[in-house]
């Protein structure tokens, strides 16, 4: 799967819970889900478990800690369609 | 998905020691009784004071149980007593203590009423529970069986 459909996917996964509409028409691979999206951070694991149903993967919940961007969700997905 | 037997690494509480770690305290407490607890569920029932004081408010000369404490109820069996029930078996006995639950999200249907002097009982299933955060499906009934209300709560463990 391309990066450009998986940032597709996860921005669309994100879309609900995105409290910063203004990010969410500007969203890049830089943009950070808590900080300008605006995600309440207990929303998390909404978002991972949406993720593993969206890409039908798994993912550690350590995994998760390393995600701050937008990018670092497509990163951590990529790694697990490999 | 359900996570609390294959990671068991921690302590099983017994109903008895989960109650005495529920930190709400009159006159904001709704559990008097854990009838039933494991990895997947919960029940738990409370008995509503006909002297409780939102009943002068809600309604005069008609008291009923307001929904946001019918919530609330639901919450400290099926977040709050479960997630320390489900915390323990994962973390130390200083770490479940330090452990505080805020609520986070709710679903809920009403669909009965509770009056002063009624026993509700709450059923709990956990849907997940992960990176300290327990979803459940909730559903609490009166003693005839009667359902008032129903739906997913979910909350996070914090340290206090």
């Amino acid at each position: 799967m391309e990066q450009s459909e998986i940032m597709g996917n996860v921005v669309k996964i994100l879309t609900p819970w995105v409290k910063n509409e203004d990010a969410l028409q500007s969203v890049s691979m830089e943009t950070s889900i808590l900080d300008d999206l605006k995600v309440n951070s207990a929303r998390l694991v909404d978002v991972v478990i949406a993720f593993e149903d969206e890409f039908d993967i798994e993912i550690e919940d350590e995994d998760v800690d390393s995600v701050n961007s937008v990018g670092d969700a497509v990163t951590l997905i990529s790694s697990k369609l490999d | 998905m359900a996570d609390g037997s294959e990671e068991a690494v921690g302590r099983v509480l017994t109903p008895e020691e989960v109650l005495a770690l529920v930190p709400q305290q009159e006159p904001f407490r709704f559990i008097d009784e854990i009838h039933e607890l494991d990895h997947e569920h919960i029940v738990a029932s409370y008995v509503f004071s006909e002297d409780a004081d939102f009943y002068r408010g809600h309604f005069p000369g008609r008291p009923i149980t307001p929904g946001v404490i019918l919530v609330e109820t639901m919450a400290q069996a099926g977040v709050v007593a479960f997630g320390i029930y489900l915390y323990a078996l994962k973390f130390s006995p200083e770490e479940v203590e330090k452990m505080l639950t805020i609520f986070t999200d709710a679903n809920v249907d009403f669909s009965g009423e509770v009056r002063p002097g009624d026993r509700v009982t709450t059923t709990g299933r956990v849907k997940f529970f992960r990176r300290k955060k327990l979803r459940a499906q909730v559903e609490m009934c009166l003693d005839d069986g009667t359902v008032v209300c129903s739906g997913e709560l979910s909350g996070m463990g914090v340290s206090r």
